[in-house]
């Protein structure tokens, strides 16, 4: 279609300028025509220069963004307003969202902070996993493609090649084909596999190498042999271009690119947790090396990606319930053994035996607990004791599958942070004892569970304090009981070290 | 128009009526029956008074193999099917009988094409399990004027074929209760599912609604009470196979 003038009308909608004048189309600012105020927001148009008398891809992949648009809601992507007969006058009206595109970054001063790498990556992991919660994966996420708003919120863009689980995908094609673009397209989406929501996650791993280093760690193949390289090739390590980026920051991102889906972040919202967490990042080898894979690992890799055909996958939404992040409210004061008991083998119930799922075991302790004066009480060493503790608590969870990490937050309302934890960190369910303080208190604070059941953001699981009969009447202790191979026999001879000194949390 | 797809009632007519009651609070302003309505079941003869009835308000009912075998019921038993067509030919009245034996077996109605089984062939009873028989049927199908979408039922399973990138067909799995948007300028074959026999592991009752205007077919489940349909299937005196398969959706 050609460019329209402002002042044109089409359909309702009056064009007021052109803002984007791409190869497959032009995106316009309109109001609407008859003079009625907007929908409480801008609206932008899209109208693909391609008709349908064209048959190309490129109005089957407007089709599914119109298909799509329609069935999203949430902040993470721009509203929907109007689409037009696809035959006759295909257009999109949808929410004009302001903001810079991730491109603003990479063309900006280089390097860029570690911190605005994290801040963005984060805001980007979360929009993409409230995007796979819709059973959507958008399979084309580059810097284009995504605008961050004055908030430092991400919105995702141009979902012309996504795929909705609950639609026909009109573009799985029966011999499958690559569809995407070649700098960030994941290497399952090389043979033909789309719906998964992992591919998205290595477009963000692309785009967080590309904040890291300013290079493209696949460069941009032009041949699909050039496409199919990712399929067993590790891009070069950050740190060998950029030597002051932290490892923990490398070890994010190369998971991100691993070649094999099921070794990235299972899902978005684990890859956001990691990236708000740097000092509980799990850094291994993939994090340090600066060197290089080398080429014998490649070559085995290659052999078995020669291999690699392509493989449906589930709902996007049934993957990510599969992977839960499990956040564990562990009281320190006035706590009995049965208590923390109870909790251990609830949590480890709802992490379930599949790998992939994560615990954050957290405490919440007062402000008053901290002096800025007093040494002993400094803010760092009262965290370091609790979280100590914590990881004391939380040993016996460990699972070579399962991700640990321990945290204590500082408010003076309980609920209330633990409620901002597990909304900020996309938390899928929440862990905590029905009663969490010992019985003298409990008329006070039993409000606690209830304020956090009322408004919890996911599954809450209270558990009831059950403690096998030989552990009654032991000492409430944050490091006791084992919660696997719990027998008679370990109950005798583990009896001794429950004396032991309950420390900061007793 | 909203159209309200059933097939495959097989003589269920607590099935049937759960799915007529669903469907018109769907705002269904016409119904399509397509084929087999009687068959296994054990109220043969209360499902086809029920539709006759619907009929005057503009229903459509197209003829499937049961219809045909409880109208002539074969001579000697060869399969499970025939066990029932003898019994089901004697529930019939002689009217409803011959009212039955004039069935069609396709209807035409602008972009719509009904058929019970393939219209490749529709008096073969061909089964569309697959993209290759679907692309046969749906090739058959345009030598009818403007067919967009053709109906069908005979497999027991929802699923919903279309043109995708390129000139085969794709096969999809529906999920129950969700709009599809089927845009006129693609070609669509869906196969509906079965109102009084599900077979895919859930015992609730299939059928599908068209709304034309607005482009989008939505596959529906309703829950009924299969237990008593069974409990009838074993009063009658029929195979205890078909009572089970009813309280298994198997």
């Amino acid at each position: 279609m050609k460019l329209l003038e402002p002042g044109a009308t089409l359909d309702g909608f009056t064009i007021e300028e052109c803002i984007h004048s791409g190869g497959m189309a032009h995106i316009y600012r309109v109001v609407y025509a008859d003079g009625r105020p907007g929908p409480g927001f801008a609206m932008a148009m899209k109208i693909p220069r391609m008709t349908a008398g064209d048959g190309a891809e490129n109005i089957v992949s407007f089709e599914v963004e119109c298909q799509i648009m329609q069935a999203l809601h949430g902040n993470s992507t721009p509203r929907f307003v109007a689409a037009g007969d696809l035959q006759h006058t295909p257009y999109l009206v949808m929410e004009y969202v302001q903001g810079h595109t991730l491109q603003h970054w990479l063309d900006g001063p280089q390097p860029v902070a570690v911190d605005t790498i994290t801040q963005l990556g984060v805001a980007l992991a979360r929009s993409a996993h409230a995007l796979h919660q819709q059973n959507t994966v958008h399979l084309d996420l580059k810097p284009a493609n995504v605008l961050l708003r004055e908030d430092g919120s991400a919105v995702l863009l141009d979902f012309g090649l996504s795929c909705h689980a609950h639609y026909p995908d009109l573009l799985a094609e029966q011999l499958r084909k690559a569809v995407g673009s070649p700098a960030w397209i994941a290497p399952e989406q090389v043979v033909g596999v789309r719906g998964d929501p992992r591919s998205d996650v290595f477009a963000i791993g692309v785009m967080l190498y590309q904040l890291c280093t300013g290079e493209l760690p696949f460069g941009t193949p032009q041949t699909a042999a050039g496409l199919r390289q990712r399929l067993w090739v590790d891009p070069t390590p950050p740190r060998k271009l950029r030597a002051d980026l932290p490892a923990w920051l490398q070890e994010v991102v190369l998971r991100c690119l691993e070649p094999e889906a099921a070794r990235r972040y299972p899902s978005a919202a684990h890859l956001a947790f990691d990236l708000s967490h740097p000092t509980q990042v799990h850094v291994t080898q993939r994090g340090t090396n600066t060197v290089g894979t080398p080429f014998r690992t490649h070559f085995k890799r290659w052999l078995k990606a020669a291999g690699m055909h392509y493989q449906p996958s589930p709902l996007p939404a049934r993957q990510l319930q599969e992977v839960p992040i499990v956040m564990v409210a562990v009281p320190h004061k006035d706590v009995t053994d049965a208590t923390l008991y109870s909790l251990r083998e609830a949590v480890a119930r709802a992490l379930g035996t599949r790998p992939g799922a994560r615990l954050a075991c957290v405490t919440v302790i007062s402000s008053s607990q901290t002096s800025a004066s007093d040494e002993d009480k400094s803010e760092t060493n009262v965290h370091r004791r609790y979280l100590t503790a914590l990881r004391q608590w939380s040993q016996p969870l460990d699972h070579p599958g399962h991700q640990t990490s321990c945290h204590v937050l500082e408010s003076g309302d309980v609920a209330q942070a633990l409620l901002d934890y597990a909304r900020g960190n996309h938390v899928s369910v929440i862990v905590m004892g029905a009663a969490t303080h010992g019985l003298m208190t409990q008329r006070f604070v039993a409000t606690v569970p209830i304020k956090v059941a009322m408004d919890a953001p996911c599954t809450l699981i209270l558990v009831k304090q059950n403690l096998p009969f030989a552990q009654l009447g032991s000492p409430a202790s944050l490091n006791a009981a084992p919660a696997k191979g719990y027998s008679d026999s370990d109950a005798d001879s583990a009896a001794a070290p429950y004396g032991d000194d309950l420390g900061p949390l007793g | 128009m909203r159209l309200a797809l059933l097939s495959d009632i097989h003589g269920n007519i607590q099935a049937l009526d759960a799915c007529l009651a669903h469907a018109r609070a769907q705002q269904v302003q016409r119904f399509a029956f397509l084929g087999d309505l009687v068959g296994y079941g054990a109220n043969p003869a209360e499902v086809v008074e029920r539709i006759t009835l619907l009929t005057e308000e503009g229903a459509i009912v197209l003829k499937g193999n049961h219809d045909e075998m409880a109208v002539h019921p074969p001579a000697t038993i060869k399969t499970v099917g025939d066990s029932t067509a003898s019994w089901t030919h004697q529930q019939l009245s002689p009217l409803q009988r011959l009212w039955m034996d004039t069935l069609p077996f396709t209807h035409h109605l602008e972009t719509v094409l009904l058929v019970h089984a393939s219209a490749d062939g529709p008096e073969l009873w061909r089964y569309v399990y697959d993209q290759r028989a679907a692309t046969a049927s749906l090739n058959a199908a345009n030598e009818w004027p403007g067919v967009r979408y053709v109906f069908g039922g005979h497999v027991h399973l929802q699923t919903l074929y279309y043109r995708g990138a390129t000139d085969g067909l794709m096969m999809f799995t529906p999920q129950a209760g969700v709009p599809v948007p089927v845009p006129k300028h693609r070609q669509w074959l869906a196969t509906v599912g079965s109102v009084g026999q599900p077979r895919d592991g859930n015992p609730q009752a299939m059928y599908a609604v068209l709304d034309t205007e607005r482009a989008q077919l939505t596959f529906h489940r309703v829950p009924y009470d299969h237990y008593s349909a069974a409990a009838a299937i074993r009063r009658a005196g029929l195979p205890e196979f078909f009572a089970h398969r009813l309280e298994e959706g198997r």
